[in-house]
């Protein structure tokens, strides 16, 4: 069974008010309210409203036999819910029918995907509980911002458990194969992969009102005609394109609302092909072969490269200054600082600073509202200025907060160790208390055979036991010692010298005893 | 008698404020001035002159002499970049204005009555034709001993005038064409002001910096010109309650145009040489021109944007403002005939780094000055302005005392004493 694809994309970033240098760390608002109010409302009158009756008529006329799906960014849904609720019910409505896809995206629209995988990760994970809260259903079908894609983005949302991404049949990345099957990523196989036909999708959101295009103008006939020049044994024909495509790219008095009113009956009637969405061809489809995407690729400009966000300096300052605050923002649980977080990091700050208005101008001054990329890049510096100081300080508050617990366990310890000293310093006091009573009494003895002759210490010391020696000794100053041990035998200095390593103190009771014994000898001896 | 082209309080510039001060230095040294101005509005101070107001002259333009003469002047056209002293607002303002004067019409100057637009429109040439019709009219009306026009806009109404009356012309040179425009002069412009001077008795330059391009490039004689440098108004902005800074860096600014003369891209990468070492210091840029696109993509090129702003054109309050956030400010001119900015900068106790290359140079003792091209001495300059305390007070204390010492009253003297040498 062949099938036909059809994907639109619903986002709107929220866009930065004037913001000057004065404002740094005074203003806390870098929003323009009023600009975003009315470029929402603008868009749900000419575009969403109308194009969401008609995908509802459309549904309700052919039941299951016309489906599409769609992707909401997170910001853009935020949006919806201050400017345009009506819009969003309305959404709600087409969503419940059960004939329309949701997928899954990045929450801010971002470009986190080719800076932090971390932060990429981050942004699917709130952007898939935002569908959750909002519609009801869990998007199995993922499409990064732009349809950015390369292998290693691909195994990464691989990764996140999804088991199909979109991205653009980009002509440099398929050469000769066509973008009309069922591919693989490259780096893990697990992952399908769907190529936008970039020819018949730009055919509807890009030319159908240029009036200088040789095709012009666009009938269902025709796009029939050509749906059915593609070689039969292709199996999938993917139309993607914004959707403001209907009624504000191209403009209602185009005639694009009444192409889309008869558009699948045209389909159903005069092809083979089938609507199917993302998440049906995940089980119907096998894939041909993987598709190798070294380097990522988008939907964007003539390139399909990253040339309208990553083209020049200004764009490649303000991204990595913007990616470098990750970690500290990792720490923070400020809801407004996160929620401001997510809006700095729509893809649409860093298009405005594009200097490619040569090529791709048209598309690239829709909704700006910048008179130059150079006051685009100024104005979203200053507010990223006052972003930072404000992450700064947070961030320095939740060092703050760690340095303090990290002082206050020094400090514990600290206490415990001075509590732990004071009682050495006791306990080493009485010791030396104990010590000098001891040496009050001991000390005349000592003196005596201090001031004794050699020969006289000789028989004395000849007359006493080494265990008495060693406790004298012990007790002795260096002057006693150094005078007694020359008039030791040299046995019994060895005697002396091996016990007394062996003993450590000597109690008090020991030196009386010592000294008594020391006493009578002298008095036996010399009288 | 002066012969100016504006004087306030409708000024674009600087040169109508630099005349007003002039006139009231005069006054104080007794000297009376008759100011002719090419539209008077009727509120202009005249505590210090008597200001003639051009348009009310009449023209006969069916005389034979005054008919020659407009038909010399028909076909000239003005070129951009020809008026001094002008801040980026007024810039962009006359963007918008000679964008808006295109599409009118020429010719009603030549009528016999003719209200001055007073203003630098696309039929610039064709006025200061008529203006110099006009003052040599008034010349012959009017009892006075010198002529003193200031600026090539004049010069033609001060020739006129001598050769009317006889009297001696001083012509004073506030900017020359080469400060304007580089080396790519209007030659008009540089003919009408060589001219003036060698039809002078005496030049008055505004620097000696001025005072040797037009000894060398205009060919004058050295021995008529003399340099009488500008001073300042002291204005008391106490009751005007301005804000604290936002940041906690210090803050380092450039104020002007951006544009080739001024220098701003020595001013980038000294900031690049401080960011590499200090991160600690923001800078900022205030003003437009045509160098503000190569500018901010140089910034961002350099990877530095996170510390380096742009304001865009500041006006009235804002520069104030600018002032009072800045902990120093950067003039690195490489060509600026005097350059008021920094004293005004000084007045609201900001210290200044300037250009050597500036004639404001030759009269500020308090203010740290390096060649413009010197990136190295800038960012030396500018590092130690913001860290070492001890020299940014001297300079915050000094530099507030010396501008308020550089008065157009000292100035008016020296300017007196020039009239005087030709009598002698």
């Amino acid at each position: 069974m062949r099938s036909i694809c059809f994907y639109f994309q619903v986002h709107q970033p929220f866009r930065l008010r004037t913001y000057r240098f004065f404002d740094i760390g005074k203003n806390q608002y870098y929003f323009d309210e009023y600009y975003n109010r009315t470029i929402m409302r603008r868009i749900a009158e000419k575009s969403y409203l109308p194009m969401n009756e008609l995908l509802m008529e459309l549904i309700e006329e052919y039941g299951a036999q016309f489906r599409i799906s769609l992707s909401f960014s997170g910001i853009a849904i935020e949006q919806m819910e201050v400017y345009a609720p009506e819009v969003l019910d309305s959404f709600k409505k087409l969503i419940a029918t059960g004939q329309v896809e949701v997928l899954g995206e990045t929450y801010a629209h971002s470009l986190s995907a080719l800076k932090d995988m971390t932060e990429f990760k981050k942004q699917i994970s709130s952007h898939i509980e935002k569908i959750q809260k909002t519609f009801g259903v869990s998007p199995v079908t993922f499409r990064n911002t732009e349809l950015i894609y390369s292998d290693e983005i691909g195994a990464q949302v691989a990764d996140m458990g999804f088991s199909l991404m979109l991205t653009e049949g980009a002509k440099h990345v398929l050469g000769w194969k066509s973008p009309n099957y069922m591919y693989a990523n490259a780096i893990n196989p697990k992952l399908k992969v769907l190529l936008r036909n970039f020819r018949l999708s730009d055919d509807i959101s890009l030319r159908f009102s240029q009036q200088n295009w040789s095709e012009w103008p666009l009938t269902t006939e025709k796009f029939v005609g050509w749906l059915n020049e593609i070689n039969p044994k292709e199996e999938v024909v993917n139309i993607f394109m914004d959707y403001e495509t209907f009624g504000e790219y191209q403009w209602a008095g185009s005639g694009i609302f009444d192409f889309m009113k008869v558009l699948p009956a045209a389909i159903l009637s005069k092809t083979d092909l089938k609507f199917a969405t993302p998440g049906q061809l995940v089980h119907t489809l096998q894939p041909v072969s993987a598709i190798h995407v070294p380097y990522p690729i988008s939907w964007t400009d003539e390139e399909r490269d990253l040339t309208a966000w990553m083209g020049n300096n200004m764009q490649n300052e303000a991204l990595e200054r913007l990616y470098d605050l990750t970690s500290k923002v990792q720490h923070i649980h400020d809801e407004e600082l996160l929620r401001d977080w997510n809006y700095l990091q729509a893809s649409d700050h860093f298009y405005f600073m594009s200097t490619k208005w040569f090529s791709d101008g048209g598309l690239h001054a829709h909704f700006n509202h910048y008179p130059s990329p150079y006051e685009a890049y100024i104005n979203y510096m200053n507010v990223l200025a006052d972003f930072s100081i404000r992450v700064e300080n947070q961030s320095a508050g939740f060092l703050e907060r760690s340095e303090e617990l990290l002082e206050k366990g020094i400090k514990l310890g600290k206490e415990l160790g001075k509590s732990a000293i004071k009682g050495l310093e006791k306990t080493r006091k009485s010791v030396q208390d104990t010590l000098k009573k001891g040496e009050e009494t001991v000390q005349p003895i000592f003196e005596d055979l201090l001031n004794m002759s050699n020969v006289k210490l000789k028989q004395l010391l000849r007359e006493l036991e080494t265990d008495d020696l060693v406790v004298a000794l012990k007790e002795a100053g260096d002057e006693l010692r150094n005078k007694v041990m020359p008039n030791l035998t040299v046995k019994t200095r060895k005697a002396v010298e091996e016990a007394s390593s062996k003993i450590e103190k000597v109690t008090r009771q020991q030196v009386k005893k010592v000294r008594k014994t020391i006493d009578n000898k002298m008095h036996q001896l010399f009288g | 008698m002066m012969f100016g082209w504006e004087f306030p309080p409708h000024i674009t510039g600087g040169l109508g404020t630099a005349c007003f001060g002039l006139t009231k230095g005069l006054a104080k040294h007794g000297v009376e001035v008759l100011f002719v101005v090419p539209k008077a509005y009727g509120d202009e101070s005249q505590e210090a002159v008597r200001l003639l107001n051009a348009s009310d002259v009449t023209i006969d333009i069916d005389k034979e002499e005054n008919r020659t003469y407009w038909e010399r002047v028909q076909y000239m056209e003005i070129g951009s970049n020809i008026i001094p002293y002008v801040g980026p607002e007024q810039f962009e303002k006359l963007n918008e204005e000679s964008f808006l004067q295109s599409e009118s019409d020429r010719s009603p100057v030549f009528s016999q009555h003719y209200e001055f637009s007073g203003k630098y429109g696309s039929n610039l040439m064709e006025e200061v034709a008529r203006y110099a019709l006009v003052g040599s009219a008034l010349a012959t009306q009017h009892d006075f001993d010198v002529i003193h026009a200031h600026d090539w806009l004049t010069y033609p109404a001060g020739v006129a005038a001598k050769e009317s009356t006889g009297k001696p012309l001083i012509v004073h040179m506030h900017a020359t064409e080469f400060d304007r425009s580089g080396e790519n002069v209007n030659t008009q412009v540089y003919a009408m002001e060589r001219h003036g001077m060698e039809m002078a008795d005496r030049v008055i330059t505004v620097s000696n910096l001025t005072r040797r391009t037009v000894i060398e490039k205009y060919g004058i004689d050295p021995r008529k010109v003399f340099t009488v440098h500008n001073a300042v108004e002291p204005v008391d902005k106490s009751d005007i309650t301005l804000p604290e800074k936002g940041v906690t860096e210090k803050v380092v600014t450039f104020l002007g145009r951006i544009t080739y003369q001024k220098g701003p891209e020595y001013f980038v990468e000294a900031a690049r040489k401080i960011l590499n070492k200090d991160q600690n210091i923001r800078f900022v840029m205030a003003g437009t021109g045509d160098l503000l696109n190569k500018t901010v993509q140089r910034v961002a090129q350099l990877r530095i944007g996170h510390r380096f702003h742009f304001t865009g054109f500041l006006k009235g309050e804002d520069v104030d403002k600018m002032f009072a956030m800045s902990d120093v400010f950067v003039m690195p001119s490489i060509s600026e005939p005097f350059g008021i900015v920094p004293l005004e900068a000084m007045r609201s106790n900001v210290p200044v780094v300037i250009s050597k290359q500036s004639g404001v140079a030759e009269v500020l003792k308090h203010a740290l000055k390096v060649d413009f091209w010197d990136v190295d001495g800038l960012a030396d300059a500018i590092y130690g302005l913001c860290h070492y305390d001890a020299l940014s007070d001297i300079f915050i204390k000094h530099g507030k005392e010396e501008v308020d010492s550089l008065k157009w009253e000292h100035a008016a003297k020296l300017v007196k004493n020039v009239y005087e040498s030709i009598f002698l």
